[in-house]
């Protein structure tokens, strides 16, 4: 449907954008996510037409569109900041698509009306975008886009000025509409938890590079770089060796079937469970984030552990504990060596405390 | 504890308002007396007596309908060449932008006169002076500074995100411009459009050095008659001249907030 075939994009010599590529299927929403200034925004861009890429090329339907201005393309953009022209009712805001279309005017009433309530501001037809919230002026935004009926919707960090409640809303409001209109969407955002939500699937983009397209849980379970691993969701690091097969892990000896030398080792705080031959550490601290409990430690070495646990389990501070990892992911060299398994003993109960 | 009511600042804004208000005031007095001497703090006799010696006076009206004339003219012309290169020099990369922008500022600081008697030097030989158009053509140099620097940073604080969804949405450039940065403008254009109306109105320097004595314009008129010692026709005249000007700055009100005006130099 969309492909995005090797983009760059230099702004004054500096890289903006190296090589992107990735492809996007009918009816799929992919967000673009990474940290700000990876270059998601702009690749957007260059795929809105607003920014002129360098190099590579980028086809809808098989069509080549990379010299094609922006007001040709097939595609429409929600703003970060709504971009609403305060001089238009929301209805000539809406219509404005249509009108440059050279639309019948009924027909432009009947659409703008259509898409209004599609979005739920049936009765905002006749109002100004000041007199709109935040909220309000997104949907706004969106139907705007939506009466085109463009074969790509791009946005920008549509809710990202929005208050954290408001943004979760939206959010699902506006996965439903998408499946429901089955809209090819690319949603450009920092925010991993909205990438979780929203996406069918993430593009990891890290100062101006693909890292890693995939499933939301495929991102989280087998991150392939250290970048990744590091931006979705958290992980206690270990940088340590590996000498004949084996690796020490917080003063920990572990099975570590790769070549000898540096590594890094990540876990996830969830994935260690309390074991009597376990690693050795204190905790430190306890924060209680409600469903769980975030317990930080301080291994033996002085290194930082933070261990997330149900709340029957969380010991005190002060407490010392013992922790196994369960799952280990190996990296060299910035790129995932591989990932290694700690099976759970089956002997039923295991030693917590001392 | 209660907070003493601030009498200094209510004190120096009392006296600002006099020092604003004041002669104003005065000129509206004038205007409607007939006879006002001292030790009176009033006119002792009212009257319209000098409006109807005004009014039925051709070499009064006459350069009044003239500077309307010669200031509608040069008021929209300028903004005709103006608006455009302002908007150059908000959305467009030139070399030497802010070099050119600058030297709109530089013409300011030159004392008018000297750049005008170089002017009238050009003009002469050119056969402008004394004429009309050449009166016109000097006036603008008065609207350049309000109709370069309101509308270059009117244009400059449209967000581009407005222009580029327009854009994306289908617009031409030429449609985008009309449909969405103009309409965003209009309110800073109308301002600068009418600030320029009235600075080239009571522009006085270039009207005596180009066009009199062949063209007299409002405030050479004005000039002619403060020397005949007659106070209370020029006040007539002034007031004339001042309410639809008061009238006009009244109606910027609307586009001006402080922050347009702020905007409009660089703030």
């Amino acid at each position: 449907m969309l492909d995005i075939d090797a983009i760059g994009k230099s702004f004054d010599g500096v890289p903006a954008v190296r090589e992107a590529s990735f492809t996007v299927g009918l009816g799929e929403m992919i967000c673009l996510l990474g940290p700000s200034g990876c270059g998601k925004s702009t690749l957007l861009r260059v795929i809105s037409g607003l920014t002129t890429a360098d190099q590579g090329a980028i086809r809808i339907d098989g069509v080549d569109v990379t010299a094609m201005q922006a007001n040709r393309r097939p595609t429409a953009m929600v703003f970060q900041s709504h971009a609403l022209w305060n001089h238009m009712t929301v209805a000539q805001n809406v219509g404005f698509g249509l009108r440059v279309r050279g639309l019948p005017k009924a027909e432009i009433a009947a659409k703008t009306a259509a898409v209004l309530d599609l979005v739920g501001l049936g009765g905002f037809a006749a109002r100004l975008p000041s007199e709109l919230s935040g909220g309000q002026a997104q949907r706004v935004a969106l139907a705007r886009c939506l009466v085109v009926e463009p074969k790509v919707l791009l946005m920008d960090e549509p809710f990202s000025a929005l208050d954290a409640h408001l943004r979760k809303n939206l959010r699902e409001e506006l996965k439903s509409l998408q499946r429901r209109l089955k809209l090819t969407t690319i949603f450009v955002t920092h925010d991993q938890e909205e990438a979780m939500e929203l996406a069918d699937r993430i593009v990891i983009m890290r100062a101006g590079r693909v890292e890693q397209v995939g499933a939301p849980g495929e991102l989280y379970l087998c991150p392939r770089t250290l970048g990744v691993a590091q931006f979705i969701g958290s992980m206690n690091t270990c940088t340590t060796q590996i000498a004949m097969g084996r690796a020490d892990w917080f003063g920990l000896s572990l099975a570590a079937p790769y070549a000898d030398g540096e590594v890094a080792v990540l876990n996830r705080p969830e994935d260690m469970q309390l074991d009597r031959r376990g690693a050795p550490a204190r905790v430190v601290r306890v924060v209680d984030l409600g469903p769980v409990m975030r317990v930080d430690l301080i291994t033996a070495a002085g290194d930082l552990l933070t261990w997330t646990c149900l709340r029957t389990q969380a010991p005190g501070i002060g407490d010392d504990v013992r922790l196994m990892p369960q799952r280990l992911h190996f990296y060299r060299n910035e790129t995932l060596l591989g990932t290694v398994d700690i099976p759970v003993p089956s002997n039923g109960r295991q030693e917590a405390l001392g | 504890m209660t907070r003493r009511p601030p009498y200094g600042g209510i004190a120096i804004l009392l006296a600002m308002a006099l020092a604003m208000v004041g002669p104003i005031l005065s000129v509206i007095l004038w205007a409607f007396a007939e006879k006002w001497r001292y030790p009176h703090l009033l006119p002792t006799e009212w009257g319209l007596k000098y409006w109807e010696v005004i009014l039925g006076r051709p070499t009064t009206i006459g350069p009044i309908v003239t500077s309307l004339e010669l200031t509608s003219i040069a008021t929209t012309l300028a903004a005709v060449i103006c608006w455009p290169a302002a908007y150059a020099f908000a959305r467009l990369s030139f070399p030497g932008r802010q070099l050119l922008l600058f030297s709109f500022i530089a013409a300011q600081a030159v004392p008018k006169f000297a750049l005008f008697v170089s002017i009238a030097v050009i003009f002469l030989q050119l056969g402008l002076v004394g004429t009309f158009w050449g009166v016109v053509l000097v006036q603008m140099l008065s609207a350049v500074l309000y109709m370069i620097w309101i509308p270059t940073a009117a244009f400059r604080g449209i967000p581009r995100a407005l222009e580029d969804a327009a854009f994306d949405l289908g617009a031409s450039r030429l449609r985008v411009f009309w449909s969405i940065t103009l309409p965003q403008a209009l309110p800073a254009l109308a301002a600068s459009y009418i600030l320029a109306f009235v600075s080239i109105l009571f522009e006085v320097d270039s009207a005596l050095l180009i066009g009199a004595p062949e063209v007299t314009t409002m405030p050479l008129m004005l000039l002619s008659l403060s020397a005949q010692v007659i106070v209370q026709e020029a006040a007539v005249v002034c007031v004339m001249i001042w309410i639809p000007c008061f009238i006009l700055m009244l109606l910027t009100r609307r586009f001006m907030t402080s922050k347009g005006i702020a905007q409009g130099f660089g703030a």
